[in-house]
């Protein structure tokens, strides 16, 4: 599996989601992912980009275009210093919410990729990786 | 004079050129290359000419390694050959027979070159088998590679193509599935669904799954998905044509409260006219038949 | 700041959407909507999304929120116009909004509302004339 091209973006206010979102956009349509794909893994961008404001107090996303074999895909990468998760199956059930939202951040973007992976420590930070493949 | 195998190869190659084409093009012709039409002999007698002419080179500039640049342009028509084949329906042992049958002429133009010289020969044999069987290897991986790519085209032909979505009345539509439904498929089928709802800017969609014989737990999922979808924009659907081992699947997953659902496309066509504000009426019987009577 | 305009047109309010939202925009077009339902008596309020890309779990939220509020002030939410990859994927994201009505355009979404108007007046003539006539 190649990275062909790679893209950082910083989460800081409210407007570098929607910045967030529309990088991520730029790199599927790229990727030659499908209109409903494309609207899917920019949604699930929308939510772990929120997530690394709303609960990470800020932090980065890595966007990569990706090659393997003649398939292609779009990987983002979601890191935060924050507080962490103590318990991420609880954070992974639907509608659990420490932050009074409705709970389908996480769980949402799991469903809305085709590879979703978490790790998270407490009081270091969080890592959430997705990959949605053409 | 000793010469090593590649040298011999290429001398024979060369010098022989002419000879080893014509017991080639033989032996393709009495194998049955021809038997099936698939192929003209003018055309095989091109194929084998242009063939052999790009070994002589191959081997004169590059040696006996196929994997270099000196054999590039002999790659190449051998893919090109074996994906039209591949495409034309031959099989497997027809394509690389072609190639295969190439080592009989071969050996024997080493044996006449090199006479009593049995060492020589058998290193010139070994050279010729090294390159072609490198090059056999070459064209069933492009036969293969081609006959995958025919298998995924159609696979999303069958898709795109077994499902139209059709216009029943103005603002009703129907989607009569047919066939085993993958997960992939119901995919691609609901997509096609909902695009129609905006297109032809029903209110209602019938899914019609009267020729599905069976649901899994996916597929039924799917199809639920694209109701609420469906929904979402402003359109109702009702499914039509539920078999009685399907009407388990889904009351297993909990389904039957949300969906509406009737048991022949008729009367489900019959609720979606209602619903749209019509109704169907009988005609009376018209005048000139009453004063027959 | 920026806004999402307002037009009232009978007893109706419409909305439509034509930025990228970001969540800012989307709380206060929550406020206002409220505000304006309850200074003019709105009877329906139509949310048209055409143009929106995608709806995450927070503009979900935000319309799941107009439309109890709306409905607490008597009022009804008729959200039109959503793409069909924007529903496939709020599907997918485990947002199915059923406490909104929808409608494919702003015309069959307006018929809604109309129909409600009238229904209201007729109950709303009757119940004048039964005080006239005591």
């Amino acid at each position: 599996m190649a990275v062909t091209r790679t893209e950082r973006k910083s989460i800081h206010t409210g407007d570098d989601v929607v910045r967030v979102r529309q990088a991520v956009r730029t790199f599927a349509v790229e990727a030659g992912l499908g209109l409903v794909d494309q609207t899917k893994i920019v949604t699930a961008a929308s939510e772990l980009a929120r997530n690394t404001l709303d609960y990470g107090g800020g932090g980065e996303v890595r966007i990569e275009l990706l090659q393997e074999g003649r398939r292609r895909g779009v990987r983002l990468t979601f890191e935060d210093e924050g507080p962490g998760i103590p318990d991420i199956g609880l954070a992974l059930t639907d509608h659990y919410t420490t932050g009074g939202g409705l709970g389908l951040g996480l769980s949402g973007a799991k469903r809305l990729s085709n590879e979703f992976h978490l790790e998270s420590t407490v009081g270091i930070g969080t890592r959430v990786v997705i990959a949605r493949w053409k | 004079m000793a010469m090593d195998g590649t040298e011999v190869l290429i001398k024979t190659v060369t010098r022989e050129e002419a000879a080893i084409l014509d017991a080639w093009v033989a032996l393709l012709k009495a194998g049955g290359a021809l038997q099936t039409g698939r192929i003209r002999e003018a055309e095989l007698q091109t194929q084998a000419k242009s063939v052999l002419g790009q070994l002589g080179q191959a081997l004169a500039s590059g040696g006996t390694d196929t994997t270099t640049d000196a054999y590039a342009s002999l790659r190449e028509s051998l893919a090109d050959i074996s994906r039209s084949r591949a495409i034309q329906g031959f099989t497997p042992t027809d394509t690389i027979s072609f190639l295969f049958s190439l080592k009989e002429p071969i050996f024997d133009a080493l044996s006449r070159a090199s006479g009593t010289d049995a060492a020589q020969v058998a290193a010139g044999i070994w050279s010729a088998s090294k390159v072609l069987d490198q090059l056999g290897l070459h064209t069933m991986e492009v036969f293969q590679q081609s006959r995958e790519e025919v298998i995924g085209r159609q696979s999303e032909e069958i898709a795109e193509l077994s499902t139209p979505v059709v216009r029943l009345w103005d603002g009703i539509l129907a989607l009569p599935l047919i066939g085993t439904l993958d997960s992939a498929r119901t995919g691609v089928v609901m997509e096609n669904l909902l695009q129609a709802i905006v297109d032809e800017e029903a209110e209602i969609a019938i899914i019609d799954i009267t020729g599905v014989p069976t649901v899994d737990t996916l597929v039924a999922q799917h199809l639920l998905k694209a109701i609420a979808a469906a929904r979402l924009m402003g359109a109702d659907c009702i499914v039509s044509g539920i078999r009685p081992q399907i009407a388990q699947t889904m009351v297993h997953l909990g389904v039957e409260l949300n969906v509406i659902s009737k048991s022949t496309l008729a009367d489900a066509f019959a609720l979606a006219l209602r619903r749209t504000g019509r109704s169907v009426v009988r005609k009376a019987p018209s005048a000139p038949d009453e004063s027959r009577r | 700041m920026d806004r999402i305009p307002i037009l009232k047109l009978g007893g109706a309010l419409i909305v439509t959407i034509q930025v990228d939202m970001h969540d800012r925009l989307a709380v206060a077009l929550e406020e206002d909507l409220t505000a304006m339902i309850s200074r003019t008596g709105a009877r329906g309020v139509l949310i048209e999304i055409s143009a929106l890309e995608i709806v995450d779990s927070f503009i979900g939220r935000m319309l799941d929120n107009i439309a109890s509020v709306s409905r607490v002030l008597d009022a009804e939410t008729v959200v039109v116009g959503m793409r069909p990859a924007v529903a496939i994927t709020l599907v997918e994201l485990g947002l199915t909004l059923s406490g909104i009505k929808t409608a494919l355009n702003v015309e069959r979404g307006m018929a809604i509302i109309q129909a409600r108007l009238d229904e209201d007046d007729a109950e709303g003539l009757r119940s004048a004339r039964g005080r006239y006539e005591d």
